[in-house]
């Protein structure tokens, strides 16, 4: 058996900006997982059908545009439509407020400005359920 | 007791590979992703597979179509570029896109579907990206398994894009029908040409970015490197992010795709892919048994493969004899 934990890192809207996406992206291929990036500029309907046929583990959407609130809550709806189920997380600039109000929508973590990539790791291996390899 | 677990796991999988493989026959994606990952997990489930499905696997006749060539060519969006080609024409297609994975943490950044996101949407394209997991060939040890689930699906065309491939990276020879090998402008001179290993394996080579300087001398080097061995094959300028030469490279694979078939030597591929995955389940076995040997610096080399045939012999005994129970 080799099971390896899969992620697919995702840049929904209309923001250019991707060097959180691309570190994050690095450093969990640094930890030991297949990380799938699909680039700047993605809906939610490209994100969540990319995750159904890699058959990732998890999802990670990178947002800085301001526009998580939608975004989160379109990409969950999808998920619901497909019956499919993962955790998704959420990283890039989030007011406090904001972030609160994902995590009762559903999405399991938000990571502002500064997370150490160990956090992100950490949090990736316990939501997965699953420890490196 | 640990091995009675493991066993009772295994034969769970198996009922697991053999359910979705019927949603895979109803043309349930799905299915069709979860069963790559137990496949890539397990590369050995798919046997079953196989032998549940032979009679319907005999009548699918899917075209691959195997893309590679050095990192950064324009594999991917050539690849791109062909499948907006193939879907013009109506076609459904499953894309295997392998990037390499680290030797040391075994992690993977996979990034070929970066250049593929038009067809994102498109319920006729099915996309699956994968590390090459230790593999050397500039594949991956499950794409057998893939083609042959790609196939129960039933896809008209299946495509593979290797890793990016340097001299002797050629595994791909012995997996698809169709071998494209995608060239840039600055390769190097003839003699880069000239040189053994991937040159050899085309059946229709492209040269892509080829409205950068130095492509017309490429097709010039290239085109006198054929002659000396008298070969006809093909040789294409493209500009993939364009589209140009798209057209071209669609009618070179139809017609050597047409060849194949008329010659029956589509059948001598067949009997080589079946080759190449007995070949790479064998030598995962040997590794596995070699990697065990504990040794002395004493000991000879030709002892040492004694032991590892006399050893390897035992393990297949034992699993054979564990699946009769």
């Amino acid at each position: 058996m080799d099971k390896r934990i899969r992620v697919l890192i995702a840049k929904p809207g209309l923001d250019g900006h991707d060097r959180g996406a691309k570190v994050v992206a690095r450093g969990l291929r640094d930890a030991g997982m297949e990380v799938i990036y699909t680039g700047l500029r993605q809906t939610p309907e490209e994100i969540v059908k990319a995750a159904m046929q890699e058959d990732v583990d998890i999802i990670g959407l990178s947002i800085l545009s301001g526009a998580h609130m939608s975004v989160c809550r379109r990409v969950l709806d999808l998920m619901d439509q497909y019956d499919f189920h993962i955790p998704v997380f959420v990283g890039g600039i989030i007011p406090a407020d904001d972030a609160e109000e994902l995590l009762k929508m559903g999405i399991k973590a938000v990571f502002g400005p500064g997370t150490p990539i160990s956090e992100v790791v950490k949090k990736v291996q316990e939501v997965v359920g699953q420890g490196v390899a | 007791m640990v091995e009675k677990e493991t066993k009772i796991e295994y034969n769970s999988s198996i009922e697991k590979i053999l359910s979705l493989s019927e949603k895979i026959k109803n043309g349930e994606q799905i299915a069709l992703a979860k069963a790559i990952t137990l496949i890539e997990n397990e590369p050995e489930l798919i046997f079953h597979v196989e032998s549940h499905w032979n009679e319907v696997l005999k009548t699918r006749t899917s075209h691959i179509v195997g893309f590679t060539g050095s990192p950064g060519a324009g594999k991917s969006t050539l690849t791109d570029a062909y499948v907006t080609k193939l879907r013009a024409q109506n076609r459904n297609v499953g894309i295997i896109a392998v990037d390499p994975s680290s030797p040391f943490t075994g992690g993977a950044l996979l990034g070929d579907r970066i250049r593929m996101k038009r067809h994102f949407t498109d319920d006729n394209v099915f996309i699956r990206s994968m590390g090459s997991r230790g593999n050397v060939g500039g594949l991956n040890d499950a794409v057998f398994g893939v083609i042959t689930l790609y196939k129960l699906y039933g896809f008209d065309y299946i495509i593979i894009e290797t890793v990016g491939a340097g001299q002797s990276e050629i595994d791909i020879a012995y997996v698809a029908d169709s071998v494209v090998l995608v060239l840039s402008p600055a390769s190097g001179d003839e003699i880069q040409l000239m040189k053994a290993g991937i040159m050899e394996i085309a059946d229709v080579f492209v040269i892509n970015k080829s409205d950068m300087e130095g492509a017309q001398m490429l097709k010039t080097n290239l085109e006198m490197v054929l002659q000396f061995s008298e070969s006809s094959k093909p040789i294409i300028l493209t500009v993939a992010t364009s589209g140009k030469g798209i057209e071209e490279l669609y009618i070179e694979i139809e017609k050597h795709k047409d060849r194949l078939h008329g010659s029956g030597e589509i059948n001598e591929r067949l009997k080589r892919r079946i080759k190449k995955h007995a070949e790479t389940l064998v030598l995962k076995k040997i590794n596995k048994v070699i990697s065990t040997e504990n040794i002395d610096e004493s000991l000879m080399v030709y002892d040492l493969v004694d032991r590892v045939i006399d050893n390897l012999c035992e393990v297949y005994n034992t699993e054979l004899r564990n699946k009769e129970v």
